[in-house]
């Protein structure tokens, strides 16, 4: 069956939205060849999900927001997540741009660059073109094709080589307004030897026709040799949600994924590290929550060139009501990729008799001279452990929760930032508590 | 009020097979009971039928807590009634630290808004940590996961400190404990000694009887009591084994499902 692929903008508008932000002619031909790919391309295969019947055409329009002195003008809900110190580094995007931003002066003299990303091709158009879309190629698929097309705000990091990043880099991204365009394309540069940690948050307000909404994301992170990268993300969209997110690894660079899957909307999320180099190594945590009638498929993914490179991997995923997941670990070790180990563990709890999940661990080795390992597992609440808990006094609510928490819990622990690592326990909180 | 535990004519079957075949027992306040009995003649099974285990069915019988009728109450209940079984094989609970389990089973015996403080929870389950010789770190270990056997039986032991019950069930609390460990529980055991609290020992030797007097030895075979005495008794097994008793009851094979 073949329908004509009805976008959502044209060619004309595109172009004209891509001048009058005043962007790069490599730029504007980007966006253009993308939309006409976005065209042609299929949608991304997603095993097992009919993501053709989503609802992945309500992008809305570019809507810039105006920007903000202080965060007291954002949402009550956001405020607890950020606490405007001295040494603070923030980024906040509301719907289509950036609103907010603010660097310490510390790290702006050591040569790191903290912006969206529309400013940081004003002002570093040739390091970003040199990487943008490298990671995360434009003609993957349409989902691919439309993101470079239509992305907007995102973040740009860089950071010079030596250089130690000691506290996080945090970015919020808004999404308040349904007919908003809110495609968030993060960019990060770790040069050799420097380290980084970066947190964002995204949220949606209750606000009208949000869960009719798409969220379109992309990231891409560049770890440079000897490099490393904590990069971690919680997210709590009400909209489709689609993120691509891919890290390149080079020699003896390091790449850790934590990642909080807390949406309402269904969503199809694809990690992946590739270890190019020599001795690098890809650490992942992701988890998810799944309610309501809400569609899921995450996949984890390391793909291994380098000699003696390591991956491990580590999904959780909580569902209730009739959600469904589909959890996906691919671990691929191409041939010459010697003394390469990979490991995954992919676990699914199931909280009620019409929630489904699937636990998919894959392991494609190319190589003789490698080590591999996968578990995974399906299962209910186990009654011997609340019966344990019970015998203790405990009632069987609070005794669920525990556990359920407990599954969890060595994700969150990871989250870099204390607030954020609160609001993933309440979003958690929230979404599980019966 | 002393308190006052009766068990009287318990039978009950696990997936259709009856392991316990009527048992009577009378747990005051004060006394201590030491049950003894071979491999698979029903002693856990006992502790997890009082305890309300949803894999066992209480076909007939009661069981009552001062008048209370347990048999009527959910797991959860029958704890914060008093009841504390230290368990032969405690489950481990990963994801979970051991002093939010401890302190989320405190707050359980309290009313809402009345919760222990952070502080003083901590002080009191330090406290009894030191006396149990236990390292501070298992406060922040994930519950039993990893523990070694020894430490386990420990952790079950700071449970019954911390959580004051009314009536002790310890099913093979010195199994995996080495002699010094041994001492250490039975000191925790016996400093828990009182008037107002029983308890009811599962063990397999006497050497545990040594540190912690029994009052009264049960003896059970094939889902019953069937033979009851003072210390001396369990001497005796300790010494000359369960053979005398069998022939005395005229009992073959002594495990359950066999009968007399
Ligand atoms: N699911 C089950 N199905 C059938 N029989 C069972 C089941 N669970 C336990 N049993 C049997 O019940 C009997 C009593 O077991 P129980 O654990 O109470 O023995 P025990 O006296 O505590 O033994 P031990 O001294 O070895 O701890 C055993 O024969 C055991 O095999
Ligand atoms: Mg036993």
């Amino acid at each position: 069956m073949t329908t004509q692929t009805i976008l959502p903008i044209d060619r004309e508008t595109l172009a004209a939205l891509s001048q009058s932000n005043n962007e790069p002619a490599w730029l504007s031909t980007l966006r253009l060849e993308a939309l006409e790919l976005a065209g042609q391309l299929e949608l991304p295969v997603v095993e097992k999900q009919k993501i053709s019947r989503w609802n992945l055409d309500a992008y809305g329009s570019y809507k810039s927001s105006p920007a903000i002195q202080s965060l007291s003008e954002l949402p009550e809900s956001l405020q607890s997540l950020v606490n405007l110190e001295e040494s603070s580094n923030i980024l906040v995007q509301r719907n289509s741009s950036a609103v907010f931003q603010k660097l310490s002066a510390e790290l702006a003299a050591k040569g790191v660059i903290f912006t969206d990303l529309n400013t940081a091709i004003q002002q570093h158009g040739e390091l970003v073109q040199k990487y943008l879309f490298t990671a995360v190629k434009k003609d993957e698929n349409r989902l691919a094709a439309l993101h470079a097309a239509l992305w907007n705000g995102g973040v740009f990091v860089y950071v010079p080589k030596n250089v130690d990043v000691e506290l996080p880099l945090q970015a919020i991204m808004l999404s308040d307004d349904a007919t908003a365009t809110f495609a968030p394309h993060v960019l990060i540069i770790a040069e050799s030897n420097s380290r980084l940690t970066y947190v964002d948050n995204y949220l949606s307000t209750d606000g009208v026709g949000l869960d009719q909404a798409v969220h379109n994301g992309v990231v891409e992170v560049f770890v440079k040799p000897g490099a490393n990268v904590r990069f971690a993300s919680v997210q709590h969209l009400n909209a489709t949600n689609v993120t691509y997110r891919r890290a390149v690894v080079e020699n003896d660079g390091r790449i850790e994924w934590i990642i909080g899957e807390m949406h309402n909307g269904n969503a199809v999320s694809e990690t992946m590290s590739v270890l190019q180099g020599n001795g690098s190594s890809s650490d992942m945590k992701v988890i998810c929550a799944g309610t309501n009638e809400q569609k899921l498929s995450i996949t984890t993914k390391a793909v291994h060139f380098g000699k003696s490179s390591d991956s491990q991997m580590f999904t959780r995923a909580v569902m209730r009501d009739a959600a469904s997941a589909i959890i996906n670990g691919i671990t691929k070790i191409e041939k010459g990729s010697t003394k390469a180990n990979g490991e995954q563990t992919e676990k699914v709890l199931m909280l009620s008799p019409k929630a489904r999940g699937d636990a998919n661990p894959i392991l494609l080795i190319d190589e003789d001279d490698v080590t591999a390992g996968h578990a995974a597992s399906v299962g209910q609440v186990n009654p011997e452990q609340v019966y344990y808990l019970m015998s203790r006094g405990i009632p069987k609510s609070v005794a669920e929760r525990l556990i359920i928490h407990g599954f969890l819990a060595p994700v969150i622990s990871e989250i870099p930032l204390e607030n954020v690592q609160e609001q993933l326990r309440s979003l958690m909180e929230r979404k599980l508590g019966q | 009020m002393a308190t006052k535990f009766n068990i009287d004519g318990l039978k009950a079957t696990i997936e259709g097979k009856e392991i316990l075949k009527g048992i009577n027992l009378e747990i005051k306040g004060g006394e201590i009971h030491a049950i003894m009995g071979p491999n698979g003649t029903g002693k856990s099974t006992l502790a997890s039928a009082l305890m309300g285990h949803p894999k066992y069915e209480v076909t007939d019988g009661n069981v009552t807590l001062d008048g209370e009728d347990v048999l009527e109450m959910a797991v959860d209940e029958r704890a914060r009634a008093g009841l504390f079984l230290a368990m032969q094989y405690p489950s481990e609970i990963a994801g979970v630290t051991n002093s939010d389990f401890l302190r989320s089973a405190i707050n359980a015996r309290r009313e809402e808004g009345s919760e222990i403080s952070l502080i003083k929870f901590i002080r009191q389950m330090e406290g009894k940590m030191k006396e149990l010789e236990m390292n501070p770190e298992f406060a922040h270990r994930y519950l039993n996961e990893g523990f070694s056997g020894g430490e386990k039986k420990r952790n079950e032991i700071l449970q019954m400190l911390l959580l004051d019950p009314k009536i002790v069930i310890l099913d093979e609390i010195d199994s995996g404990l080495d002699i010094d460990a041994l001492k250490i529980v039975a000191n925790g055991v016996n400093t828990m000694r009182s008037e107002e609290r029983g308890f009811l020992i599962i063990t397999h030797y006497q050497r545990l009887l040594n540190y912690i007097k029994p009052d009264f030895v049960h003896v059970m075979m094939q889902g019953r009591i069937v033979k009851s005495g003072g210390p001396e008794l369990a001497e005796r097994l300790e010494n000359e084994g369960y053979d005398w008793v069998k022939e005395e009851l005229g009992i073959v094979d002594e495990t359950v499902g066999q009968e007399a």
